[in-house]
């Protein structure tokens, strides 16, 4: 599965690496994202649903880190 | 139906969505005349919003988003968000303009960013491009006599539409070709802005602030310290992680060959912690306080003086002397004694 190190990248970074690799992707795969910056869990999943991508799971880990799941829409 | 009659084309912008107020509005109204509209925003590096908020802890209480998203999300258009940081290396080192007040570029900032758009508009096939710009509002950018430059230089000519103060200025092609109706332009002028607030207000557009797309540049201290940044290395050059590093922390310059950047609080040092691979790096062995990195060159005894100011601005500021722990990439930690910098007489000459 597809893997994305956004950690460390603050706004817009991760929205800009995450549109870059998804580009690249079939419809229906699926990327995880790991992200520390707190901005992400907003942005990532709304620059999502502006472009049609499905947000399967956006969660905070203990140690801080962000971990976004998105399926790629056909 | 009308047999015969050709179906209307749906026309294309492309809006520069900063984020801020009047570029949304704009976008609005180009949304209500039927055009379809996807934003554009470049990210050059020196944007405010977002990384200040990311990093520092004490201000996490805030939002924490992109505003040009936040915009576009309530607008329910598509954004791209474009990496332009190598490319505008060029307008902020040799900006054909100008500055304005400190190391702002802004006609040549607004000059770049239409041009951009312009190649995304032709690239993508959209008819005209869109901006919340308003007459008068900004001093160097936003004048009569800057308009047709911005125009003119982005090669964006008369497919750029200023919507908010059309009806100040000649006709663009999308006004004489009947895309857009000129008649539902506005002819907003000056740095007023209750026309805009009132129209948000009415149409229940949550915004950022009046004014969008901060820039670092237009910061004195921020200025001050990109230039300190420039005359120690000799040269006017910058990457990525200087423009960054020089938004946070203390930046303190005892000497000319070398400065500390100490974190302010605990998201800033652990920011700054991420660059410990790179740089010199000191903390206080035995008691809380700030990380601080060390840029330029250090022998021995500036380490001694920067062990001395790093200590200062930790909790054991007051005692007689601290252990403290000096790390050269590469290296191992080293511990030294230091009497801390005494908090009262510490040089001002030293904070950039």
């Amino acid at each position: 599965m597809p893997h994305l190190d956004a950690r460390h990248l603050l706004c817009p970074m991760p929205v800009i690496r995450v549109s870059e690799q998804l580009r690249d992707l079939a419809a229906g795969t699926v990327l995880t994202v790991a992200c520390t910056d707190p901005g992400a869990l907003y942005d990532i999943p709304a620059w999502c649903r502006l472009e049609g991508h499905e947000v399967m799971e956006s969660r905070v880990e203990p140690s801080g880190e962000i971990v976004i799941v998105i399926k790629v829409h056909a | 139906m009308d047999v015969g009659a050709a179906p209307r084309v749906q026309r294309k912008a492309v809006a520069l969505l900063s984020g801020g107020l009047d570029s949304l509005l704009a976008a609005r109204m180009m949304l209500d005349q039927g055009i379809h509209v996807e934003g554009i925003n470049f990210f050059t590096g020196f944007c405010v919003e977002g990384h200040t908020h990311a990093v520092r802890k004490d201000r996490q209480r805030r939002v924490v988003r992109n505003n040009a998203l936040h915009a576009a999300s309530q607008l329910g258009i598509r954004l791209h968000i474009v990496d332009v940081i190598e490319e505008y290396k060029d307008i902020v080192l040799n900006p054909r303009h100008g500055y304005g007040a400190h190391l702002n570029p802004c006609l040549d900032c607004k000059g770049f960013m239409v041009g951009k758009a312009r190649e995304w508009m032709e690239t993508h096939g959209f008819d005209f491009i869109v901006t919340g710009e308003v007459l008068g509002q900004r001093p160097k950018s936003q004048r009569r006599d800057t308009f047709p430059v911005i125009a003119r230089e982005s090669g964006a000519f008369d497919r750029l539409l200023r919507p908010l103060s059309a009806q100040l200025l000649a006709p663009t092609l999308p006004e004489r070709e009947g895309w857009v109706d000129r008649e539902r332009l506005l002819k907003l002028s000056g740095r007023n802005r209750k026309p805009q607030i009132g129209m948000a207000r009415a149409q229940g557009l949550d915004y950022a602030q009046p004014a969008g797309g901060c820039c670092f540049l237009t910061d004195a201290n921020y200025a001050r310290k990109l230039r300190d940044l420039w005359e120690s290395r000799g040269d006017r050059r910058y990457d990525f992680d200087d423009i960054m590093l020089l938004k946070i922390g203390r930046h303190i310059r005892p000497r000319p060959h070398f400065k500390l950047i100490i974190g302010r609080e605990e998201g800033e040092n652990r920011f700054l912690e991420g660059y410990r691979h790179r740089f010199i790096h000191l903390f206080a062995a035995d008691a809380n306080g700030p990380i601080a990195l060390l840029q330029g060159e250090a022998a021995d005894e500036d380490l001694m003086l920067a062990a001395a100011i790093t200590a200062r601005f930790g909790q054991a500021r007051h005692a007689e002397s601290v252990r403290m722990t000096i790390v050269r990439p590469g290296a191992d930690a080293q511990q030294r004694m230091v009497p801390p910098w005494p908090v009262d007489r510490f040089p001002r000459e030293w904070y950039l």
